[in-house]
């Protein structure tokens, strides 16, 4: 218990910032029609792939000379950049098709 | 003076974030919306690079543009080569590379601190939720490209699941509090988690399919915020949090259009029930009608209202253009012509929108379940083309139906029902349908664009 409020205690801004994005994130969202739906899931899909700054992030860190750590971090940075480069651009085609119209 | 600047990259990226998503949710701007996500990802991206504080090692760049160049390359030839009908695989694959990710990131940071439990705990959850996402991808994907087309049960599945999800918590558990621990018991964590996210998936059935890739893009989502946390990066907190609940909120709705709970989709209704339900009703149903592309076209040509209603079999078919082509044609002809679509038609919600926009055909003529739906009084003639679980009575009048109070398109209400299928094999959800035996009905078998092409060219020597 006394850990737990000394976490949250520490780390107030961060929580409120966690918090306050849940929110967001369902207003955001909220109201959408069906028919995006798909290209929605598919571009939230695309976002997510932030998780790439992360792993960038672990490479720069690394030592150079510890090969394990480099082969797994450019590995995860390559399917970080799977997800986002792959990810904005289906998303990308599927709108593409809703322009045509009007 | 750097690492202000990389702050206020993120920053940016957080807002495109927000932005983009936001505008994604309106058919006009959803474009742009997309777009501008994308470049405020750039700008992370390059900024976590170039912005970076200390003097980085030759090797260390060489790596890292290399996988980004990489990655690039695949992403999207594959994403620009792939065909309308497997764009759902396809996120699902994404969605997968974005939980590997995130799994891999806390596999590598696990060592580096173990003497501070808050950074430890978001680790531990990002490799668990990373792992589940990245393994229950792959086995969706698997599923919807059809190398596993059947759920797949174990028995006392959710028996074995529950331990096993106990299993990985106590792991977890343990792993966190015993502090510094042998590297292996990590690697089971790892191990444990991936087998969790494969026997979580297989049971699913395949028209829960869409649910399912909506809730492990909110995990991996959630995977990404844990890994924020740990570097407190705003950008990836953002994104990930963001996405988390937005996915958690895109997946109650999906559940919601087919009156499911997501208890009942994850835990599984569909399976052992629906096997007795598809032995029974073969038994003693009546002779199904046929019926020929010559006398298709003249029904149809001599109607007044047509709705057709399209589902994956159109998608499989490729039949998106030729359905446009008849649609025209009849209303060159005077008939009067609707698309019902149902909110689950086709393997994601909005599937057959996207797909009949592909064909160009006008927005307009895409009804909604809910307004097509007393509509069908009117309409002299349905033609559901590859559909067959969203016009399925049994969801209204059979209780013993594994679908059974999921709203359908009440098609029977219609004056005269063409299927057309290939076979008379049952649906996705593995289940017979009444409809087929309904005395209005009549079937048009054969490969939906093959067979739509003769139905035109039938009714094109009509005049």
């Amino acid at each position: 218990m006394e850990t737990a409020l000394n976490f949250l205690g520490e780390h107030l801004g961060m929580v409120y910032f966690v918090v306050l994005a849940i929110f967001l994130g369902v207003e955001v969202i909220g109201g959408v029609p069906t028919v995006l739906h798909t290209p929605l899931m598919s571009g939230a899909n695309a976002i997510h792939g932030v998780v790439i700054v992360g792993a960038i992030h672990v490479m720069l860190h690394a030592d150079p000379a510890d090969t394990p750590v480099l082969v797994l971090g450019t590995l995860a940075v390559l399917l970080g950049t799977l997800n986002v480069v792959g990810g904005f651009v289906v998303t990308d085609r599927m709108l593409e098709m809703f322009k045509k119209k009007k | 003076m750097k690492s202000h600047l990389l702050e206020l990259s993120y920053l940016v990226g957080s807002v495109t974030f927000i932005l983009g998503l936001k505008l994604m949710g309106n058919p006009r701007t959803a474009r742009r919306g997309n777009l501008i996500g994308a470049a405020g990802m750039v700008i992370a991206i390059l900024g976590t690079i170039f912005l970076y504080e200390k003097p980085i090692s030759g090797i260390v760049v060489g790596l890292i543009f290399a996988a980004l160049a990489l990655g690039t390359a695949i992403g999207w030839l594959t994403a620009k080569r792939v065909q309308m009908t497997q764009m759902p695989e396809l996120v699902s694959m994404f969605n997968g590379m974005g939980g590997a990710c995130a799994a891999l990131i806390g596999l590598i940071e696990y060592p580096n601190y173990l003497g501070n439990p808050a950074a430890l705990l978001a680790i531990l959850a990002g490799v668990v939720i990373g792992s589940i996402s990245f393994s229950g991808s792959i086995v969706a994907f698997l599923k919807l490209n059809g190398t596993l087309d059947r759920p797949l049960r174990l028995p006392y599945y959710n028996f074995i699941n529950t331990v096993e999800l106990i299993g990985v918590l106590a792991l977890t558990f343990w792993l966190w509090q015993a502090g510094p621990a042998p590297c292996p018991l990590l690697y089971l964590l790892l191990a444990a988690s991936l087998l969790y996210g494969v026997l979580f998936t297989l049971p699913i059935g395949g028209a829960d399919m869409p649910v399912v890739i909506s809730l492990l893009n909110s995990f991996t989502g959630l995977a990404a915020a844990f890994g924020g946390f740990l570097y407190h990066n705003y950008a990836m907190l953002t994104g990930g949090i963001l996405v988390g609940s937005a996915g958690m909120l895109l997946t109650l709705a999906m559940c919601k259009a087919m009156n499911r709970s997501l208890v009942s989709v994850v835990f599984g209704a569909f399976g052992a029930s629906s096997k007795t339900t598809v032995a029974a009703a073969s038994q003693g149903q009546g002779a199904v009608k046929d019926i020929q592309p010559s006398d298709l076209a003249v029904l149809l040509n001599y109607s007044q209202r047509v709705v057709i209603v399209p589902g994956y079999g159109l998608a499989v078919a490729q039949a998106q253009h030729v359905i446009h082509e008849l649609e025209t044609l009849l209303e060159s002809r005077g008939v009067q012509v609707k698309y019902a679509i149902h909110p689950v038609a086709g393997r994601m919600p909005g599937h057959m929108n996207v797909l009949l926009a592909e064909a160009n055909v006008d927005y307009g003529k895409l009804v909604e379940m809910e307004e097509i739906n007393p509509e069908f009084e009117r309409t002299d003639v349905v033609l559901v083309v590859g559909a067959n679980d969203v016009v399925n009575p049994a969801a209204k009048n059979d209780p013993g139906s594994p679908i059974y109070g999921m709203p359908i398109l009440e098609v029977d209400r219609a004056r005269r029902i063409i299927v057309n299928k290939r076979s008379m094999n049952a649906g996705y959800a593995g289940i017979d349908n009444q409809i087929f035996y309904h005395p209005n009905c009549s079937m048009f078998f054969g490969d939906a664009k093959k067979a739509l092409a003769e139905l035109v060219s039938e009714l094109k020597s009509l005049t």
